[in-house]
């Protein structure tokens, strides 16, 4: 896709603009104060190291178009363990490709951003939509007790202000923060309205980081705690960290849930698709409503109001993210799964076709 | 060129410590190469005056917990990723000194295509490869260098060629690389061979601090565990079977 404005007029963007969602992810990550890139080409994120591959050197920052996913995660790490705010981009099977660098992020307690421009799956799928890659997102995927936050927005402007807020929770917390996103998500245009206050970053006191050791004793960043019982209290460490960010970090939209008897629980497009059935099926009189969970991890396991008489559960994928949804409902009222997988995308009409035969 | 010395005991000609080593015991074995290796780095490190600015990536293998023993700011890896750590740090901290300690196999078997491009872009960085021509710390496997003929734990018969390969050059192997501005191959066997490591080292970081690009060092080290001999031995043997296929010396100086 062609940069359809001159990179002096980006950089001093005040107003409204449109922009993919692939380049408002990277223009955001600047303004957040990201000064290291390092990705791999993979469609259906390109657009993200062509942005940063010119407008990170026009903000001193450094970009490398590595020569593997496992290079430029640990490029990350690197970049990280300095202090710097550093992301790396990639779609499903690069970011299975990262999920090494991932879990060593998250042992040795570095600060990260991965953005996820999922495609169909699994091996080399297609360069279709999908949210096949919740399990690998919320699950882990990589090896060890471990978590990332993760953040699915359903707009171009609310990616851009979750793209700021995933630097500040891995600043807060000294953990990977996964942005999800998807293939339409990444390459639809829309209108920005505001970038958000994005001041010359709120940083967080990196007293850990590796800058020398001038005037203070060596620091080590590392994951490896071979004496006896030291990786059970990092383990321990870790357990308390995530009991916090689960307490603290929940982000979930309710809309038109207040007198609604049916819910649909949806993130990412296809929630936004579900609030356009929300809105046409009350039109048609059925008392509906949607539970958009914003943080996929932590998960908004309370969101889900009683009385609900049944949820149903829409997805770009065979059924992942049902499972949390039935952690949730507890077995409270029946769960009913629509999805389409491999790449395949679902139109309202569709959605509102299969609620409305199992209502 | 700043050669202060940091150590006040050294300056009085007393052979003592390096400021960068840590006062600890290590856990290498007897006659291992790696406390050689240490040393002289960190005594480059104490005379160049860079302790305090520089940044070592220890790798995975017997070298893992390096950190434990040098005196300066030091960043694990994943096996084999040590150069993409090291790159991360150097590109947005170019003040500083940064180097990566590698492993035969985390260098030329599951991190060759790091240490390629890595080479390749020239990569303002220091790489100290420590060849010992067999996997140590998983328990004597064989490794990319390992010589023909050479028995270990997954080549009990020997290194064959016609089923294993040849052993990896890696100094010959990166020395086509435009960026690639200094390689020498050393051995650990010698007292007058550890003072040419150690010349070579310092040679290597020189080059960094010039901001030239890409230097490594190799050095053959010896490995009486798995090379199942005696600590005497295998000084002997580094001669007998390295050096010959692994030849010493600069090979680019550029």
């Amino acid at each position: 896709m062609q940069i359809f404005m001159l990179k002096s007029e980006i950089s001093n963007l005040q107003s409204r603009v449109l922009m993919s969602g692939n380049e408002a992810v990277a223009e955001a990550a600047i303004r957040a104060g990201c000064r290291a890139y390092f990705g791999y080409p993979i469609t259906p994120q390109n657009e993200i190291p062509a942005y940063m591959s010119w407008r990170m050197h026009e903000v001193g920052g450094a970009f490398i178009q590595a020569e593997s996913e496992l290079a430029a995660i640990n490029m990350v790490y690197g970049a990280a363990a300095t202090g710097v705010r550093a992301m790396t981009s990639s779609s499903s099977p690069g970011v299975s490709l990262k999920q090494e660098g991932i879990s060593y992020l998250a042992g040795s307690e570095l600060p990260a951003v991965i953005l996820n421009v999922m495609r169909g799956g699994p091996g080399l799928g297609n360069i279709g939509p999908a949210q096949a890659d919740y399990f690998q997102s919320t699950r882990g995927g990589g090896h060890g007790d471990y978590r990332t936050i993760v953040l699915a927005p359903h707009t171009v402007q609310e990616a851009v202000e979750l793209t700021k807020l995933s630097f500040d929770l891995a600043d807060k917390y000294r953990n990977p923060v996964l942005l999800l996103i998807d293939g339409i998500l990444g390459q639809m245009m829309e209108p920005i309205d505001s970038w958000g206050e994005m001041p010359e970053v709120p940083r967080v006191e990196k007293t850990w980081a590796l800058t020398g050791a001038k005037g203070r004793a060596p620091h080590k960043i590392c994951s490896f705690f071979i004496k006896d019982g030291m990786l059970e209290q990092h383990n321990k460490k870790l357990q308390e960290k995530y009991k916090k960010i689960e307490k603290n970090e929940v982000m979930v939209e309710m809309y038109d849930t207040d007198d609604a008897e049916i819910v649909i629980a949806a993130y990412g497009i296809s929630a936004r698709l579900c609030k356009e059935v929300v809105r046409k099926m009350r039109s048609d009189g059925v008392s509906i409503g949607l539970v958009r969970p914003i943080s996929l991890w932590p998960f908004p396991y309370n969101a889900i109001p009683n009385g609900i008489k049944k949820v149903f559960v829409v997805e770009l994928s065979a059924g992942q993210f049902i499972d949390d949804v039935k952690i949730a409902v507890n077995g409270r009222c029946p769960i009913e799964f629509y999805g389409k997988t491999g790449g395949a995308f679902f139109s309202v009409e569709e959605i509102i076709e299969a609620i409305e035969g199992r209502i | 060129m700043n050669s202060q010395i940091q150590n006040p005991k050294s300056q009085q000609g007393i052979f003592c410590r390096p400021e960068s080593l840590k006062d600890v015991p290590t856990h290498y074995c007897a006659g291992c190469g790696h406390g050689i290796a240490h040393r002289i780095l960190a005594e480059v490190i104490d005379e160049l005056g860079i302790r305090e600015s520089t940044v070592g990536v220890a790798p995975v293998g017997c070298a893992v917990i390096a950190y434990e023993y040098w005196n300066f700011d030091t960043s694990e890896a994943a096996h084999g990723r040590t150069p993409s750590v090291a790159t991360g740090i150097k590109r947005v901290r170019p003040e500083l000194t940064v180097f990566t300690y590698q492993g035969d196999g985390d260098l030329a078997a599951i991190g060759t295509a790091e240490m390629i491009h890595t080479a390749n872009r020239g990569e303002n960085i220091t790489t100290i490869f420590v060849n010992n021509a067999v996997y140590g710390m998983t328990g004597g496997q064989m490794a990319p260098t390992t010589l023909l003929g050479q028995k270990t734990a997954t080549s009990l018969k020997g290194r064959h060629e016609l089923r294993e390969g040849h052993p990896i050059k890696v100094c010959e192997l990166l020395s086509g690389f435009s960026g690639v501005k200094y390689l020498a191959r050393c051995a650990l066997n010698k007292p007058n061979r550890i003072l040419e490591a150690k010349k070579a080292i310092k040679k290597a970081f020189n080059v960094q601090i010039e901001g030239k690009g890409f230097s490594l060092v190799e050095l053959l080290s010896p490995c009486p565990t798995y090379w199942g001999c005696s600590p005497e031995d295998s000084l002997k043997w580094v001669d007998d079977n390295m050096v010959p296929y692994f030849p010493l010396g600069e090979i680019k100086n550029i």
